[in-house]
């Protein structure tokens, strides 16, 4: 909403505050200021002239030498380049020395070898938005009317010497969507009375019931329709203060008669529409909904289909308006229009805002039918056009108006005790005070039984229960004044969830071991949703995407986190590891998606680099896997590692993550093909359901005593074929090792050319202890014995 | 036999004297002192004297034998500690080399931001509730106020996935599933996370970001109590000297509803460009719980009040850090991210 402050002061005394300042009241009692714009934009020497005469430029053909009166400094030579300028026309100059919008400065100047003394001026030069200029001057000059004073100042004369206020409304705050609605707002911050305008014009004999009937087929849709009928009218440019008003209200001048509803509907909130009598053809107004498929085109030249939840006021036989919405072009009031019948009412929200929906289509009208008019100034807008379009085009309004009326305008009455509202707002404010503040309001009130009992104007439709009053008072008595206290609740701890704890836990495992959180979107294409997905479930498609790419929900977090790397990777970052947590979608039978928090790591580049000193260690699948273990470590779970496949992820560097028999993870390094496609070099990657892991509860901590009594270890290299799994043999010497076996560890691998074709040699560590006593050779031996008996069964050979 | 011995002595001690090194003064050492040295020899020789000379000389070869050993590791002193100075000289490096780089990494910037705000309200009591991302429109907006066909639901236009479910385009869905869960028992909970919104994804706007809401319910909680935690809230987040300042606002589901605006951190109120000239930082949004909100979930609204706020994350990790494109938070640069490493404190 954008308020002239020169209109504003027409209805309320703004008490000569600068704008800013009562911007700022404004913001502070609960309205928005969005911006204060001033629409002098600082113009100087800019004034009214007269064209004595205007000729071709001999060497420009675009171009007119004008002779122009600009008053005090006579006739002066101006060069105009506009298509409309001509001998006789009252216009815009900007004088040598002037300062237009822009920082632009006007000085004499030569075109084409005539003198040019200033600049003939179109509205956009005046800072006007080229889509509010009427259209009659938009592609150029603009013409004044012809009683402008010669030499006079365009600023000062012409209301451009105005400040506008742009209002950032909340919903609830409909009535603040009218020039009135503001003026009550700003009354109530300035404690000043609001003066109505006034609608005083003569009847004519005749009824305007003599000449237009009216049917009412939707009453709960529309149960309030005033028309008054006005003949003899003469459609012509509205005066220049009306389209000054209505610019700088952000709306542009047509003619006299629509520029009148449309400053009726910002002077009241209340939208209006003038049909061409004559092109009604029937002299009757019938509303009902639209019948399936029925056509209308509106006033903007769109051919829109209808169908029965759309509302349209009709001839009787063809829709000729949708209603509250827009005019049809076929009842458009025209150059040539004599009679009009002017339309005021009132039309339930909710079928204007389905309209509205349904054909893309908001205007003034709908923005504010949609969020609830005021009931009671249906009527009195109807009056007050009536009575300005008689003035400015002449016309002659017909006795009375054609009118359906079943609508309920009571005001609503809310009570509260005073104590109530001090007690919600932790105040102390006097009831006095409380009085003083709905006086201001104009919300009438009476005091009885230690209670308010309010009448709430029709206008504030956003007043409705107590805790309503409870704003209104504490916004005009000011936010400042409440104290700050810290509430009183029962003492309990808070905390994080064991789960959330966890979560925690990992964060900061993983960022210790190297790795940046980074965080993507949910939303993805078609194509990424499953790569990599654990589980096999259907996808989870939204109604109306905006693109394809974010189109369905993700089931798994590799795909944009690879995507992440690559960015990178393109931006010469070569070592990228990053890890994400976050949630997927799973579809299930359920109304809701299975929502699983994952895990989801992806690598690449150096992990160790440390040149100078010779140290360099590219990812690998083991590096990732390490991380893996030592987070299953720090969350004190159990973690199993089984070969598998998975599309896209190298066949043979691949495993799936085990926890209590449960597949609850992936790891691996990317496919060639997928590398090559991603514009990748080798990447590991990793996807996990986070919350399997988190979920479980870990052990107690307990602490194990210290033993006194040492361990012993013996090293054996082992001659594996190369397709038996260290893991395997771990497993062997594990079972045949028994109690005493504490640990077995690889500590060497080797597939070098001094082994046997097929062969590798696998090195283990194992330790043995008794936490009892200390070890003997003998028990050792026997043990170690049967260790390595074990591996010979199962055919590996120990290594001299 | 005397003479032999003193002879002995003068040479063992110019001997010491002129071993270079550890490894020369160990030969003298077993040279002179050892099984097979002259000393050793002189006692063993020693039976050969007659009874009554045998102590004398005994105690003069043990004199000797004392002067030479004490001479010899004083000298050993010395040459250790010269052997060390060479021994350290060579060893010296290159301290200005860099150092064997750790690998650190760090949470994203949303991350930081919205464990700062839990671990405060944590402090003061508050517990951490989540919810699903895929939401019913019922938590989302029938729950809160918002019934179907309420002009606000224009104020975020929603990612639908069927008439009845949408990507939930704010957190509060899980504050009205906390309160049915509770059944009427006091609340004081903090909901941090991912919501939706159809937007154009530009500097300003994106179409997943994240929220933070926190949610008091209790007997008498007052207008009063929610000012003064949001105060806590700002001095915790943004320094101890900001002030902060309540504006009249608008949301269906709190009545009276404020937006709260810090006094800037940059300029302190005198005006700036955070602060576009001035000198308040709007920060989030507030208010107490509409009775309406409280009754659909079982609240007596007349019994227990309660006050709820809610902001992003992302504009204030924007204000903290000066990051001036939203898109930034989800692009994963690795030159962003790992920018928010070091501490504050």
């Amino acid at each position: 909403m954008l308020v002239s402050i020169k209109w504003l002061k027409e209805y309320v005394n703004t008490q000569e505050l600068d704008p800013a300042e009562l911007g700022e009241k404004i913001t502070r009692s609960g309205i928005e200021v969005d911006a204060v714009i001033d629409r002098s934009h600082g113009m100087t020497n800019v004034v009214v002239g007269y064209v004595e005469s205007c000729e071709k430029h001999p060497e420009a053909d675009k171009l007119s030498i004008c002779q122009v009166n600009v008053g005090e400094d006579g006739i002066q030579q101006i060069i105009c380049g506009a298509p409309n300028i001509a001998a006789g026309q009252k216009v815009i100059v900007a004088r040598p020395g002037a300062k237009l919008p822009g920082g632009i400065k006007i000085k004499k100047a030569k075109l084409r070898g005539e003198v040019s003394n200033g600049m003939i001026c179109s509205l956009q030069e005046l800072g006007i938005e080229g889509k509010l200029v009427p259209k009659a001057y938009a592609e150029g000059i603009y013409v004044l009317p012809e009683n402008a004073e010669i030499g006079s100042d365009v600023v000062t004369n012409f209301d451009l010497d105005d400040t506008v206020l742009e209002l950032g409304l909340t919903p609830n705050r409909a009535d603040a969507m009218s020039m009135l609605g503001v003026a009550y707002e700003v009354g109530a911050i300035l404690s000043e009375e609001v003066k109505l305008p006034e609608a005083t014009y003569t009847e004519a004999a005749e009824t305007a019931e003599s000449m237009l009937t009216l049917n009412i087929d939707a009453p709960e849709a529309n149960p309030l329709y005033v028309a008054k009928v006005i003949r003899n009218i003469e459609v012509k440019e509205s005066p220049m203060w009306l389209q000054q008003r209505l610019m700088a209200a952000g709306v542009r001048p047509h003619n006299n008669v629509v520029d009148v509803t449309n400053f009726v509907l910002m002077e009241y909130g209340q939208p209006l529409h003038a049909f061409d009598y004559d092109s009604l053809k029937t002299g009757n107004i019938t509303v009902r909904h639209a019948k399936q498929d029925e056509m209308i085109t509106t006033l903007d030249d769109a051919e829109r289909k209808l169908s029965p939840h759309h509302l349209v006021i009709t001839n009787g036989k063809e829709p000729v308006a949708l209603a509250g919405v827009m005019g049809g072009a076929n009842s458009e009031v025209s150059d040539s229009t004599t009679t009009i019948v002017i339309e005021s009412a009132y039309f339930a929200s909710g079928s204007i805002r389905q309209t509205s929906k349904d054909h893309g289509l908001r205007s003034d009208a709908s923005s504010r039918y949609e969020k609830g008019v005021d009931p009671n100034r249906v009527i009195p807008a109807a009056e007050r056009a009536a009575s300005l379009i008689a003035e400015l085009a002449g016309g002659e309004v017909l006795a009375g108006s054609v009118i359906f009326d079943e609508l309920e305008r009571e005001e609503k009455i809310v009570k509260v005790r005073p104590d109530f509202i001090n007690t919600r707002l932790g105040m102390k404010i006097p009831f006095e005070d409380m009085l003083e503040i709905l006086e201001r309001l104009k919300f009438k009130t009476e005091a009885a039984n230690n209670q308010l009992i309010i009448s709430v104007p029709t206008r504030r439709q956003d007043i409705q229960i107590e805790e309503d009053v409870v704003e209104e008072i504490a916004r005009l008595y000011g936010y400042d004044e409440i104290p700050a206290t810290l509430p009183e609740t029962e003492a309990r701890p808070g905390g994080l969830t064991p789960y959330q704890a966890k979560r925690r836990i990992v964060r900061h495992f993983l960022e210790g071991a190297g790795l940046l959180q980074a965080t993507t979107y949910s939303l993805t294409s078609e194509k990424s949703a499953k790569q990599f997905a654990l589980t096999e479930t259907d996808t989870t498609r939204l109604l109306m995407p905006m693109s394809e790419e974010r189109s369905i929900l993700r089931q798994s977090l590799l795909p944009h986190l690879l995507d992440s790397v690559t960015y990178n990777t393109a931006r010469r970052i070569d070592s990228v590891a990053l890890y994400e947590t976050g949630a997927v979608f799973l579809k299930t039978d359920e109304e809701l998606s299975n929502e699983e928090e994952h895990l989801a790591i992806a690598m690449t580049g150096l992990w160790l680099d440390n040149s100078w000193q010779g140290e360099k260690k590219p990812v690998d699948f083991f590096v990732l896997k390490g991380i893996v273990e030592g987070l299953a470590e720090k969350l004190g779970v159990e973690l199993t590692f089984e070969r598998g496949q998975m599309d896209d992820l190298h066949p043979g560097r691949t495993a799936f993550i085990i926890l209590d028999g449960q597949r609850i993870g992936v790891i691996g390094q990317l496919h060639p093909t997928e590398q090559k496609e991603r514009d990748l070099k080798t990447t590991v990657v990793l996807e996990l359901n986070l919350a399997a892991l988190l979920e479980l509860a870990a052990d107690p901590l307990l602490y194990t005593p210290v033993s006194r009594y040492p361990s012993i270890t013996r090293d054996i290299a082992l001659v594996l074929s190369k397709i038996v799994e260290a893991g395997t043999i771990e497993k062997v010497i594990r079972t045949a090792g028994g109690k005493l076996l504490k640990d077995v560890r690889v500590f060497d691998l080797y597939e070098g050319d001094k082994m046997e074709a097929g062969k590798k040699s696998v090195a283990f560590t194992l330790t043995y202890f008794d936490p009892e006593k200390t070890l003997t050779d003998e028990e050792v031996v026997a043990v170690h014995d049967k260790v390595l008996k074990a591996l010979t069964e199962v055919g590996a050979e120990l290594r001299s | 036999m005397e003479a032999q011995l003193q002879a002995l002595k003068t040479e063992a001690l110019e001997k010491i004297a002129a071993a270079a090194n550890v490894k020369e003064l160990n030969d003298v050492r077993v040279a002179y002192l050892g099984k097979k040295g002259p000393i050793t020899d002189l006692l063993k020789s020693m039976g050969k004297l007659p009874a009554e000379e045998r102590p004398k000389m005994g105690a003069l070869v043990n004199v000797v034998r004392e002067e030479v050993t004490t001479t010899l590791e004083e000298r050993m002193v010395i040459l250790e500690e010269e052997a060390i100075n060479i021994k350290l000289q060579s060893e010296t490096i290159d301290i200005t080399l860099p150092g064997r780089p750790v690998r650190t990494g760090n949470p994203h910037p949303l991350t930081r931001v919205i464990e700062e705000i839990e671990d405060l309200f944590i402090s003061m009591g508050y517990e951490i509730a989540e919810g699903p991302e895929v939401e019913k429109d019922y938590y989302n907006f029938e729950a809160l106020n918002l019934p179907k066909g309420h002009p606000a639901r224009d104020m975020q236009d929603s990612f639908y996935i069927t008439e009845d479910i949408l990507l939930r385009t704010h957190t509060s869905p899980v504050q009205a599933r906390t309160m049915e869960a509770k059944g009427g028992e006091p609340i004081k909970i903090i909901c941090p996370g991912k919501v939706y919104r159809r937007d154009n994804d530009d500097a300003t706007h994106s179409h997943q970001f994240t929220q933070i809401e926190g949610l008091v319910i209790g007997e008498d909680i007052r207008m009063s109590d929610l000012k003064g935690t949001l105060s806590v809230f700002a001095k915790k987040m943004f320094g101890n000297d900001r002030e902060i300042r309540l504006r009249p606002s608008f949301f269906p589901f709190t009545e009276p509803s404020v937006e709260m605006d810090i006094s800037c951190f940059k300029c302190g109120g005198t005006g700036c460009n955070v602060c576009k000239k001035t000198g308040w930082i709007e920060i989030l949004g507030a208010g107490m719980v509409h009775p309406n909100v409280l009754e659909m979930a079982g609240y007596d609204s007349k019994r227990l009040t309660g006050f709820a706020f809610g902001m992003g994350p992302e504009r204030i990790a924007m204000l903290k850090y000066g990051v001036e494109d939203i898109r930034h938070f989800y692009t994963n640069d690795v030159r962003f991210l790992s920018q928010f490493q070091r501490t504050e404190v």
